[in-house]
């Protein structure tokens, strides 16, 4: 008996606890309302048959509890091996569930998955423990990179030889700025282990995979400060992992973009010695060719 | 039907020694009791580490001696030793090894030399693993899913001699299931009893068996995931090492791929899950329908959800790398698959629920655990929906909600079945039965304290807490009320911690003091409690092996006199 007024009252207390707890979501700030539908969508058929179940249980464990032997009537279990109909009924109804949450998951997918053409791209590049970003400048294309172009002066990776990555802007260990209500693919490219690209407001996340570039997409829909954080373990500094997103008007984002340095101005100050060591790393050919992303 | 009663012509081995009696024993029942013992064992040292994550979680800085290295070390051995060296080895090499003969009327496995040389592999496997603690730099911190580079990188926390250790120990880990697994299969296949059909099996037969297969397929991936690792570690290959920076240099390594890793990883890493929930599953099973006087509802349903679940299993194991940067498009065919594999699980559910239902239940202890795991059970069945379902789990995925989904699922649920499984059976293992009210205390701190520590951590983890951090610190989105319900939960973990101390006491008191059982106190049906001796002596059957002319379910049977019919009672006239 206690053990169905413990299973009952763990469904009202969880019920309780869904709309009485202050840990709900963070205010969303990009496109990605889709996804909190379809976790939404889950969340109300999970929770019927959470409460539906339980409660069917802890009914179950009132009634047919045992009990002594009272005037000769003793009280006795039902035989039966099995209810075809019933079990194809509750198979059926399963499916219903299962199909109604699995539709509007997968139609988020699909959009998660096609990025618009007309989407910007932005690169993130993580290294243990920080991340830096990059952008394509003027002529909108990402120029070449790989580890093993990297120098001291050459954090990232550019290829100092390809021409499209001249004006490509360099934002070492700052800030990533987006402007607003405009859509952006973030490649991603880690220089060392996993990480994981993972800002709550903005829902997606992706993780960074050393030696190949991955990618997201999003739309930023609100202005402000976000925390950029690390959600693939990467080491004893996973947790201080940290980074910001700034989303702000195009004007201003306009504004800081004008202000950062290109590679281009980078390879013009940097002194002749650390020149010619960024020219030897792009000769060499003991290391497989890089990819480039365009 | 396989050959059975010429069984009986064949001599076992017998122990002339207490030797090999109770050491180097070819004996079913005492190497059950050495896989059990040795499993727990080990896990005690895993619920030790859980309580000092729980002490740098819930109160962050109070104890200098817990640094981002250890904590890191203590996520990643807690791990592993729950997932592998005690719930796989506690299920199958514990009571596999006990169950599968008793319950299927053999006198002992099919290979008795054999199963001696698993159980001695697999405490190999625990004494390699328990020396990663001693070795310089201590365990592997690389989280128990291994994942290269960084595993066997700088900045990972045990990545000189930790992870070789680790993946050693994983590798004769697999070396001893192997002979373990091959065991168990034959044993169901070939040494069942006359008249103990396929589809008279007990449940829990159904899912050790169906898990032992399982386990012989996915295990190999694992194996020689460690394998390439030792080798990208000790021998200078790139299995799944690409070109990368560490330590501010460029390494020689190219052309690996981390996710090739995963894959294998996951294509062990998944099944392994329902490696562990389908012993469980059948368990849980036989202890409802003893419990509750009835058979167990749609039993022929519940044989096959078990095999379709075991069979499904090998096609969802990319669910866990939704976002892991592999070709999204795999999203589609992943999530489906993944949710389809709720539908017999489901099944299964209902069909418990279904056996309560018009039943005459007993609450006792065992029976209390089996109901606390329906709940639990539900529940994390429920949230893994979430996280199956593609474009949910990717503000979900590597958040504390992936952690209380997991530890509800494969955590709390199983370990509530192996408390009932060990309180069921105990009075025929040790011939004595334990404490009633110590059981009954013990079993509602562990019920209400595990459902404390994990609901409000799904909540945290829709807010975006994520996993794995030493430390929250100081992040915009996280309230003040987080770091609060982190203590709590700390707190609530800490009194769980402390009331296995009620289960240890009982069990090893009773052991001697307790009362002795009754030889089938619950009054069960299957074989294991019809053997001549309790507990059961070398050879289980006495003098000749018994005949099975039932299901293991004739409970409150209409018209039989009393209301069980055990499996090797010969049917009458009447039917019954």
């Amino acid at each position: 008996m206690p053990v169905a007024v413990a299973i009952a009252m763990l469904v009202v207390g969880s019920v309780a606890f869904h709309l009485f707890s202050p840990w709900w979501r963070t205010p969303i700030a990009s496109n990605w309302g889709s996804i909190d539908s379809a976790l939404d969508v889950t969340l109300w058929i999970c929770a019927a048959a959470f409460v539906g179940l339980n409660l069917f249980l802890a009914w179950t464990l009132v009634k047919y509890r045992h009990r002594p032997e009272y005037r000769g009537l003793r009280h006795k279990a039902h035989y039966e091996p099995e209810n075809a109909s019933l079990e194809k009924r509750l198979t059926f109804w399963t499916a219903i569930g299962i199909a109604g949450m699995l539709a509007p998951g997968l139609a988020a997918w699909g959009k998660y998955v096609s990025v618009p053409h007309e989407a910007t791209v932005i690169e993130a590049v993580g290294q243990q423990w920080q991340w830096s970003f990059r952008y394509p400048g003027p002529d909108g294309v990402l120029g070449a990179a790989g580890v093993k172009f990297v120098t001291q002066d050459n954090g990232l990776g550019l290829d100092p030889l390809d021409p499209y990555g001249r004006d490509d802007i360099v934002v070492e260990s700052g800030d990533l700025h987006l402007p607003i209500g405009k859509s952006v693919k973030i490649v991603l490219r880690s220089k060392d282990v996993l990480h994981d690209f993972y800002v709550p407001e903005f829902r997606a996340k992706m993780d960074l995979v050393p030696g190949i570039v991955t990618y997201f997409w999003l739309t930023p829909t609100k202005t402000g400060t976000f925390d950029i954080l690390c959600a693939e373990l990467c080491g004893t500094g996973h947790h201080a992992m940290r980074g910001k997103v700034v989303v702000e008007d195009p004007k201003a984002f306009a504004r800081w973009q004008a202000q950062q340095t290109s590679f281009g101005q980078i390879l013009a100050e940097a002194p002749p010695a650390a020149m010619s060591i960024l020219i030897i790393k792009a000769n060499a050919c003991s290391t497989p060719a890089s990819w480039s992303i365009r | 039907m396989a050959t059975t009663l010429a069984d009986d012509l064949r001599p076992l081995h017998h122990p002339h020694s207490w030797v090999t009696r109770y050491v180097w024993s070819q004996d079913h029942k005492v190497i059950a009791i050495q896989y059990s013992c040795t499993a727990i064992g080990i896990g005690l040292v895993a619920l030790v580490l859980s309580a000092l994550m729980r002490l740098q979680l819930g109160f962050p800085g109070a104890f200098p001696a817990i640094q981002p290295d250890n904590y890191l070390q203590f996520v990643s051995m807690h791990g592993m030793i729950m997932v592998v060296y005690l719930l796989t080895a506690l299920l199958l090499g514990g009571f596999g090894n006990y169950l599968i003969p008793l319950m299927i009327g053999a006198r002992d496995m099919v290979f008795p030399f054999v199963n001696m040389l698993s159980y001695w592999f697999y405490l190999l496997s625990v004494i390699v693993l328990v020396a990663g603690f001693f070795v310089p730099g201590g365990p592997t911190g690389a989280g128990w899913t291994l994942y290269p580079p960084q595993a066997i990188s700088e900045g990972t926390p045990g990545h000189q001699w930790g992870i070789v250790t680790m993946l050693v120990s994983l590798a004769i880990f697999v070396a001893a299931f192997t002979m373990g697994g091959l065991n168990y299969v034959t044993t169901v296949l070939q040494a069942r009893t006359k008249g103990m059909t396929l589809m008279r099996m007990p449940l829990s037969v159904w899912g050790i068996f169906t898990a032992s297969v399982m386990g012989l397929l996915a295990f190999p991936a694992l194996f020689v995931a460690a394998i390439m690792m030792l080798f990208d570690h000790l021998a200078g290959t790139s299995f799944f090492m690409p070109t990368m920076q560490s330590m501010g240099a460029i390494t020689p390594t190219e052309g690996g791929s981390p996710l090739l890793f995963q894959h294998l990883f996951w294509f062990f890493g998944h099944p392994e899950v329902y490696i562990v929930a389908l012993p469980a599953f059948g368990i849980v099973s036989d202890l409802i329908s003893v419990h509750a006087r009835r058979n167990i509802f749609g039993y022929r349903m519940m044989v096959w959800a078990i095999v379709i679940i075991g069979a499904l299993s090998f096609l969802v194991w990319a669910h866990h790398m939704y976002v892991s940067g592999m070709n999204p498009y795999f999203g589609f065919f992943f999530a489906t698959s993944t949710l389809i594999i709720a539908i017999p699980t489901a099944i299964k559910v209902y069909n418990w629920l279904l056996t309560l239902w018009r039943g005459d239940i007993h609450l006792r202890v065992p029976m209390l655990f089996a109901i606390a795991f329906i709940f639990t059970f539900i529940h994390g069945g429920l949230s893994g929906l979430f996280l199956g379902n593609v474009s949910v789990d990717v503000p979900l995925s590597d958040t504390f909600f992936v952690v209380a989904h997991f530890h509800m699922v494969m955590g709390v649920s199983p370990v509530l079945v192996i408390f009932g499984a060990i309180y069921h059976w105990y009075p025929k293992i040790f011939g004595r039965m334990w404490n009633d009210t110590l059981g009954k205390v013990h079993f509602w701190i562990t019920f209400l304290g595990v459902y404390a520590i994990f609901l409000p951590m799904h909540y945290l983890g829709i807010l975006g807490v994520p996993r794995r951090y030493y430390a929250l610190g100081e992040t915009a989105f996280i309230p003040q009320s987080v770091h609060l319900a982190n203590a709590w939960i700390s707190v609530a973990a800490l009194i769980v911690f402390c009331a296995q101390g009620l289960f240890f006491f009982n069990m090893i008191w009773s052991l001697f003091r307790g009362p002795r059982a009754d030889p089938n106190p619950w009054g069960a049906a299957s074989l294991e409690w019809q053997t001549p001796d309790t507990p059961p002596a070398h050879g289980n059957w006495g003098a000749k092996l018994p005949v099975v002319y039932r299901w293991a379910y004739d409970y409150s049977v209409p018209g039989a006199a009393r209301d069980f019919i055990p499996q090797t009672e010969p049917r009458t006239e009447l039917g019954a």
